[in-house]
């Protein structure tokens, strides 16, 4: 069995009184953007604890690049659904204290220079000596980007990360992180309940149903060709049919499919669907995970 | 300066004015009229005392005058115990900051590790509880049993007294750091020094210098009672060998001095405060 990139292998996390989910399988391959969609309380942010090593799975474990992860780890870059910045530094210093963690050996001056470089490229170059208290929220949010993918992680896990901003910044945000992930071929993994930030980002969706004892009811993979923008997105052929899949999962099929999976289901082969796929003319075909996974 | 500061200021100046006016006029017809007595024995004990009357209450006027003496010369020395009232203060000053800092020493990293370990603040919170309300006076007698020395004794009590509002405050400080910035420093894998020095230490340094502020305040309140229990130097002791020499005049101007340092402790430590402050 060929395995992903980063794969989540029988993962479950249970609290005092309630298991969150159970049993859950995923892989997300080398340069794939994985969204994960669901309700709050179905343990989205559990799983990308989880994956963060942040957080310890009751059973299963995740396999990153052939390791098994035991902790966090600078391979795996978090941006956090609050900025998370230090109010204390600067921009830059915020991003030169991840680099500094990341390059132990690296004199102050290069750290700074590389600072302003990841700076720059989220657009931030004139921010740079100012602090989180003097920035708008896209901007630190920018920043939390920039601090991220400065550490040339394996792979990027985002928290909902622009549930916070007002929809202006949150578009301007989502183009920005599609054009950065595509242009550094960033392995990604996202939290969101925002469709349309999915279906722009994303190359395969995970829906999840609603806790407790929450699993991933189907694969939803994006046949929408890249690049993709905010502003033409709903022009693409095959793009509603897309979007109505997904949303009347998480209005209906969230809640019918939630509790006890029906005989027969096999949490590693969960059924794969390509709702936009009009150009074959195959919309619905569900094919297991794994061969998707060997294609 | 605000705008309601500078237009403060020209009140404060008349309230002083008033009240200095008025107390000048109020203190300055008395005058002992007494009875007379043996010259000889007036010159021992003073005039004042011989006569069994009251020495009359130094008006303002007397005490700037005073000041203005003190203050000419403020580092003389004339044996033990007529000292310029300059020494006396940086005596006190010497045993504060040596206090003072043995206490942030011991006080901050101690408070270091109880604001990261819930099980060591549970195991020293009843001891802390309990010594806290302590004046610290009372561990005076203790201090000068075992170490038998009153200075070094008088340094014990401000470091007791500073020891319990830093270690509180950093505690709290360390406990209260947001999560989210420990899990950056997890993510980061920053490791514990520079997780406690780049990320708790800052976030909690506004707290711990709030319980600076505290300790300093309460070391200058303790070190004037502290001289005048052991003696010897120090602007507690210079308070009470003017009560016996029943100089008013001076006692004022000890409180108007300690009242200054007191200030100026407190602005130092407001300034460092103020550097390492954040806003989110």
């Amino acid at each position: 069995m060929t395995r992903a990139y980063v794969s989540v292998e029988g993962v479950s996390r249970t609290f005092p009184g309630h298991a969150v989910f159970r049993d859950l399988w995923f892989g997300v391959e080398r340069g794939e953007f994985v969204c994960l969609v669901g309700h709050s309380g179905c343990g989205k942010t559990t799983v990308l604890n989880i994956l963060a090593g942040l957080d310890k799975p009751d059973s299963g474990g995740v396999i990153v690049d052939g390791r098994e992860i035991t902790g966090p780890s600078l391979d795996r870059a978090v941006i956090f659904q609050g900025h998370a910045l230090m109010p204390w530094m600067t921009a830059e210093a915020n991003v030169a204290f991840a680099l500094s963690c990341r390059h132990p050996t690296w004199p102050r001056a290069k750290l700074r220079e590389a600072a302003r470089a990841a700076l720059e490229k989220v657009g931030l170059a004139e921010a740079a000596e100012r602090k989180p208290s003097q920035l708008s929220g896209g901007m630190k949010q920018r920043v939390g980007i920039a601090r991220a993918l400065a550490l040339d992680p394996k792979i990027l896990l985002m928290d909902e990360p622009f549930s916070a901003l007002d929809a202006l910044t949150r578009g301007a945000l989502q183009d920005e992180v599609a054009r950065l992930v595509a242009e550094a071929r960033q392995t990604a993994f996202m939290i969101t309940h925002d469709v349309d930030e999915a279906i722009l980002l994303a190359d395969r969706i995970l829906l999840m149903t609603n806790g407790p004892d929450a699993r991933c009811a189907e694969v939803v993979v994006n046949t929408l060709p890249k690049p993709r923008h905010r502003a033409t997105l709903h022009r693409m052929p095959g793009y509603h049919r897309l979007r109505d899949h997904i949303l009347e999962f998480l209005l209906t099929r969230s809640r019918t499919l939630a509790g006890t999976p029906p005989s027969g289901w096999d949490p590693r082969e969960v059924p794969v669907v390509r709702p936009a796929d009009v150009a074959i003319g195959a919309a619905e075909t569900v094919t297991p995970q794994r061969a998707l996974a060997a294609e | 300066m605000s705008r309601s500061t500078l237009a403060a200021a020209p009140l404060s100046l008349a309230m002083l004015g008033l009240g200095l006016g008025l107390w000048e006029m109020a203190a300055g017809g008395a005058a002992p009229g007494g009875t007379a007595v043996d010259p000889e024995y007036a010159r021992l004990v003073g005039q004042a005392a011989a006569q069994g009357g009251q020495a009359p209450f130094p008006r303002p006027s007397e005490i700037g005058a005073r000041l203005w003496e003190l203050l000419a010369d403020p580092f003389y020395l004339r044996g033990p115990n007529d000292q310029g009232i300059g020494i006396q203060i940086a005596y006190s000053l010497l045993r504060v900051g040596a206090g003072f800092l043995l206490a942030a020493l011991v006080a901050i990293p101690l408070g270091f590790l109880v604001g990261t370990s819930p099980l060591l603040h549970g195991a020293l919170n009843p001891f802390v509880q309990v010594l806290r309300p302590v004046s610290p006076l009372a561990w005076m007698p203790l201090a000068l049993y075992t170490i038998r020395d009153s200075a070094v004794s008088s340094v014990f009590v401000i470091f007791v007294c500073s020891l319990w509002p830093m270690l509180l405050n950093t505690a709290f400080g360390v406990a209260s750091v947001r999560r989210e910035w420990l899990n950056v420093a997890r993510t980061l894998e920053a490791g514990r020094a520079r997780t406690a020095l780049r990320v708790i230490l800052p976030a909690a340094a506004p707290t711990i210098l709030t319980g600076m502020r505290i300790s300093i305040g309460i070391a200058w309140l303790v070190i004037v009672a502290a001289e005048m229990l052991v003696g010897g130097t120090g602007i507690g002791y210079w308070v009470w060998n003017q009560w016996n020499n029943l100089s008013l005049a001076d006692i004022v101007i000890a409180i108007l001095l300690i009242g200054v340092v007191g200030l100026l402790l407190d602005r130092m430590l407001g300034a460092v405060a103020h550097a390492v402050s954040w806003q989110e």
